[in-house]
């Protein structure tokens, strides 16, 4: 197998674009992370394309075929693949690229993730997005996903020290992140009151523990080590790329309030890599509730199980904490187009490993990412290093 | 939820009936076809559940999808049946009945329906035991 490395990123800002379309929004960050990565879209060899459901979103399926067109690409009769995996279509569409190129197969890759989401009003989103757990037997009871989340966090805060405040501690941290990010959907400051004092969406998540429906689009070009000194003089190498399955429905998980596709994705990619947490300076991780990024931080084995509320309100996980976790201002605060959010991660930690993330900077030698589909039914784990 | 989708599953959705494996003893509900413990050594017949069980977790969902919205608030759970699986599903008590290892059993209730004119949905719901 081939060293990769990280040669170019790009991102459309997140939010709410009523006036541009699912294609205008992916040929936007095609063309900055090309532009970034210094490469002309006539030496693309392959394309991987995350998004979730266009079909449902905007009824388009047969998404790559049409990205490789509006792209350019169409000429050229490049491969071009669709992945899917939920919210963590993004984060999977990046480990086909770095398996494509690490395996010999395939040179300069794009990997990309779009979603359009407001094409639609927030009832129909919020029913598009329990298709990501179990339609028969968790959506067919009115199961919603901030519903499934919620039933975790209540389970956890049943049995671990965690309480309310701490848990809007993470919203109030990312929202800090968020607002230094030019791209990020909402960039305003809250406190622990905006979050307590918001409406409840389900006990106990309340509107502002949950991440927004967003439009974005965010791409990155992968290609072997040996090759990314003709391109850039800064490239990021792909230090692992881990993925792993669990039950659909939460309902079979082994402990409902533990992401064991986490624990396993996060120990495969600690293991590939040969680091410890140790030497991890920053982490993007899933953070679609609040209540997934303290579990998230736990399941990576950055604390113990119920160590994370008291992390997050001491300040370790906050930009000049001991490890800054969401720099971007995570899903919360960037926004969560879900299709797109496992490459924007890539993008911030290439950033941040650059030197280039401005008022958010991390000094940062090794950066981890951490993507999720469903409430744990796919887990996503990539560590990148300057 | 289309008509043949919904109809497939009406044994099950109506009397809780899942599925044993009667090589290694695991009840499943909802019901699987194949046994993850035994995979195809495995023998997996119909099985009735008694409807009795405990609430693992809990949510009151005051948002939902359109389908579900008239009804919200309304109370989603996790319960644990007597013979072991888990599944989803609303208890048909007040936000402030509910608890974390309250006793439940089954009951049969209209679930949701496809607008004012479509399919209706019934299924199990649980109500408290005690």
């Amino acid at each position: 197998m081939r060293d990769v490395a990280v040669i170019g990123v790009g991102c459309t800002e997140f939010g709410e674009h009523w006036s541009t379309s699912f294609r205008d929004l992916f040929v936007k960050a095609g063309a900055l992370a090309l532009e970034d990565a210094g490469v002309t879209g006539e030496k693309i060899d392959a394309l991987y394309v995350g998004n979730m459901s266009a079909g449902r979103f905007v009824e388009q399926e047969h998404i790559g075929a049409l990205i490789a067109d509006y792209a350019g690409l169409a000429s050229n009769n490049i491969p071009s693949t669709r992945v899917e995996a939920a919210c963590a279509s993004g984060g999977l569409a990046f480990r086909q690229a770095v398996i494509a190129v690490a395996s010999g197969m395939e040179d300069i890759v794009v990997a990309a993730g779009v979603e359009k989401m407001t094409d639609v009003g927030t009832g129909a989103s919020v029913d598009m997005l329990a298709s990501a757990a179990d339609r028969e037997w968790e959506g067919f009871a009115g199961a919603t996903f901030p519903g499934l989340y919620a039933m975790i966090a209540n389970d956890y805060m049943n049995r671990y020290p965690l309480t309310r405040e701490q848990l809007a501690q993470v919203a109030v941290k990312n929202h800090e992140h968020g607002a230094k990010n030019p791209i990020a959907q909402f960039r305003n400051r809250i406190t622990v009151d905006t979050v307590l004092s918001s409406s409840l969406v389900a006990d106990p998540l309340r509107l502002f523990d949950c991440s927004p429906i967003t439009d974005g689009a965010a791409a990155v070009v992968v290609v072997p080590l040996e090759r990314a000194r003709e391109f850039t003089d800064s490239p990021v190498k792909v230090l692992a790329s881990a993925q792993a399955s669990d039950t659909i429905s939460l309902h079979d998980r082994r402990d409902i309030s533990t992401l064991d596709a986490t624990v396993a994705a996060g120990r495969r990619a600690f293991a590939q890599a040969g680091l410890t947490h140790k030497d991890i300076d920053l982490l993007e991780v899933h953070d679609c509730f609040t209540i997934a990024e303290i579990c998230a931080i736990e399941d990576l084995g950055f604390c113990k199980k119920g160590e994370a509320g008291k992390l997050t309100e001491e300040g370790a996980t906050a930009l000049g904490g001991e490890i800054p976790v969401n720099t971007s201002g995570g899903l919360k605060a960037c926004g969560h187009p879900v299709g797109a959010t496992g490459i924007k991660q890539i993008c911030e930690v290439v950033s941040q490993l650059r030197g280039e993330a401005a008022g958010r900077q991390v000094d940062a030698e090794v950066g981890m990412t951490h993507n999720v589909g469903g409430t744990g039914a796919t887990v996503v784990v990539h560590i990148l290093g300057a | 939820m289309s008509v043949s989708r919904f109809w497939r599953k009406i044994p099950q959705r109506y009397n809780l009936v899942g599925t044993k494996c009667t090589t290694c003893g695991r009840h499943f509900f909802p019901p699987r076809s194949l046994c993850p413990e035994c995979r195809r050594s495995g023998n997996i017949v119909d099985h009735k559940f008694t409807g009795e069980g405990t609430v693992v977790t809990y949510t009151v969902i005051r948002s939902a999808s359109d389908q579900f919205e008239h009804t919200t608030p309304y109370v989603l759970a996790i319960v644990e049946l007597d013979e072991g699986p888990r599944l989803t599903t609303q208890i048909a008590c007040t936000p402030e009945e509910a608890k974390i290892g309250m006793r439940v059993k089954s009951v049969f209730r209209r679930i949701t329906a496809d607008g004012e004119s479509g399919t209706i949905h019934y299924g199990t719901k649980f109500v408290p035991a005690e």
